[in-house]
């Protein structure tokens, strides 16, 4: 199979230039939630990513024959049936995790970048290239994901995928576990802090003054 | 004119090596702040006309610092004098490095004497200096990293900041700690909206909150505000949740809230130095009386309404009975209303704005210290709170004025 120059872009832009989170500023309502530790935020990025890659191509699939009317409450059905099934597979594999993430997984549905990949790319592209912007989008999406949550569980209990890293003082070690790091306002500042780092050293990405 | 050693030696180094295009242009804030530290500047303002105070920013900061003077005397001498109540009372001495500084001026200084104002005054001293040292220089350093990434001046902002933000932790407070809060206050709290002026939030309450959610269990409870070895002491705070008869049985009166000696953060113990400096800072016309007398009617009025509950209620919930004698003298609403709430940054600053968020911070106060059984202090998140709503305050009384002048246009 080979890619254009445009598909390549679909991949790779949502990665880092045209990042879900922080430069479309999607999906940030479960970026706070699941990154208190890494494995939840691992288990959510996989899940988002098979979710965008997938309801894109069953929406590009279609996309000739939905009536515009519509086209919203047929992307819906595509994305919940993907997202039942997820969460159906974490139940089912791994229930403690599924436990741990909550109502999180049953919300990737409301999960704006799903929707607004659709609604943005899949509902008029190709259906290579929309798997493609499904999974770019769904591992940039990740990738904040999994910084943040490296940050969190890191200060936030001195582990990192549940292995302790810092000793903390509970068990007779030395590091002060930092109880801001596992409220969710962390997230906001480590979120906030990303973005200002990225538009910092990117002098294209700033917004015009 | 004739220009002193000092002043020629200040100005040679600047520009040979601090001026654009020098080797250390980048640190040219830091050489701008030890120039206007010793000599006044004398640049001028270019162009027409600008309203001319002999208030600027270095003696409007400075001024606050002054007033705040009393608390910390206050502070340090009450740090002092309740550790060795305690210790006269079977508690074990600090054992950490504090205490080997002390034992090692115990030869000359009477510390652990609970009857010596000045061996409990340095015995306060102790603690409070490395607390202030270490918020100093790890601020400043944030201050003039910042200064130089936005090309300006180190203003005297961080002076006022830096010297709030010991007197409202606990006396015993992690150095480390104290660090980071202060990091955390100066860059999140300041320096990303743009620094001195443009920050919404009071920075030193942006760091002692950090310090109360990222550390609680070390900088809330019983055990902090007492500089001596593993002893607990219930601040009057923490008894208020069983009204005025707990506050009784453990020995707390009214007069003693007053006068400041009671454990509690460094600096807010004492109302009575509240008052002094809020006296000071009124006559100089730097902190906003509209501010101070709405906060205390808020508060005030609020807790004196709450004391026409009826005996259930109290019953289910001693606190309501307290009174207005009780919440102004306990915890930090005095030094909240007299230095932080009145911090003409982050409050509104229109005058009507400024009554109502007098008097919301006021009346919330006493709401989470009589309603929220998590919280047994409310002054430190409620007035970051009312810092958040101070702007759009501001916007509705700003676009309420603006309709009455339209309405006054339109009928003439």
């Amino acid at each position: 199979m080979k890619f254009s120059e445009s598909s390549k872009d679909s991949f790779i832009k949502p990665l880092f230039k045209n990042n879900p989170i922080f430069v479309q500023i999607l999906g940030v309502c479960s970026a706070l939630a699941v990154t208190t530790s890494l494995k939840t935020a691992l288990t959510m990025a996989l899940a988002v990513t098979f979710v965008t890659a997938f309801s894109n191509v069953g929406v590009a699939l279609i996309r000739k024959v939905i009536p515009g009317s519509i086209r919203m409450i047929v992307e819906m059905t595509i994305i919940a049936t993907l997202v039942i099934l997820v969460d159906q597979l974490i139940k089912a594999f791994s229930y403690n995790l599924s436990k741990q993430l909550s109502v999180y997984v049953g919300l990737i549905i409301t999960n704006c970048i799903v929707m607004g990949r659709a609604e943005a790319f899949a509902i008029k592209n190709k259906v290579g290239d929309s798997l493609l912007d499904g999974i770019g989008n769904g591992l940039g999406y990740g990738a904040v994901l999994l910084v943040v949550a490296f940050f969190r569980e890191l200060f936030g209990f001195g582990k990192l995928f549940g292995i302790v890293v810092f000793p903390t003082v509970q068990n007779g070690g030395w590091y002060v576990p930092n109880g801001l790091m596992v409220t969710a306002p962390a997230a906001f500042f480590l979120i906030g802090g990303i973005i200002w780092l990225v538009k910092t050293c990117n002098k294209e990405m700033q917004d015009a003054e | 004119m004739k220009q002193t050693a000092l002043r020629k030696l200040l100005k040679d180094v600047g520009e040979k090596y601090f001026m654009p295009g020098k080797p250390l242009a980048k640190l040219y804030p830091l050489y701008d702040a030890a120039d206007t530290f010793f000599f006044t500047p004398d640049a001028r303002t270019s162009g027409t006309t600008h309203v001319r105070d002999c208030v600027d920013f270095k003696r409007m900061m400075i001024f606050v610092v002054y007033a705040l003077i009393p608390c910390l005397l206050m502070g340090l001498y009450n740090v002092g004098f309740q550790a060795n109540r305690l210790i006269e009372a079977g508690a074990k001495a600090p054992l950490d490095w504090h205490g080997s500084i002390l034992n090692s001026l115990s030869h000359a200084i009477p510390v652990y004497d609970s009857s010596s104002i000045f061996g409990c005054f340095v015995y306060g001293f102790v603690y409070w200096l490395p607390v202030y040292v270490v918020t100093m220089v790890v601020g400043l350093f944030w201050e003039i990293l910042f200064a130089g990434i936005y090309k300006e001046e180190v203003n005297e902002g961080f002076f006022v900041t830096g010297f709030l933000f010991p007197l409202i932790c606990p006396a015993t407070v992690p150095l480390w700690q104290v660090a980071l809060a202060i990091s955390f206050g100066v860059v999140i709290g300041k320096e990303i909206f743009g620094g001195t002026g443009r920050n919404f939030l009071n920075p030193a309450l942006v760091a002692r909150a950090f310090l109360f959610f990222a550390y609680a269990g070390q900088i809330s409870g019983d055990k902090v505000w007492t500089a001596v070895d593993g002893f607990s002491k219930a601040t009057p705070l923490s008894c208020a949740a069983g009204g005025a008869e707990a506050l009784a049985s453990a020995g707390y009166t009214i007069r003693d809230c007053f006068v400041g000696v009671i454990p509690g953060a460094v600096g807010e113990t004492s109302t009575v130095a509240c008052l002094i400096g809020m006296v000071f800072l009124l006559i100089v016309g730097i902190a906003s009386w509209r501010v101070m007398a709405s906060m205390f009617v808020g508060g005030m009025g609020l807790a004196a309404l709450l004391t026409l509950c009826g005996p259930d209620a109290v019953a289910a919930r001693p606190a309501l009975a307290l009174g207005p004698q009780w919440h102004f003298v306990m915890g930090g609403f005095a030094f909240g209303m007299v230095f932080m709430a009145t911090d003409p940054v982050t409050s509104a600053a229109t005058k009507i704005g400024q009554y109502v968020y007098g008097l919301l911070v006021g009346a919330l106060v006493i709401v989470v210290r009589v309603f929220n059984p998590a919280y047994p202090e409310g002054v430190m998140l409620v007035i970051l709170f009312g810092n958040c709503v101070a702007p759009l305050i501001d916007y509705c009384v700003v676009q309420a004025n603006i309709r009455r002048r339209m309405k006054r246009l339109e009928t003439r």
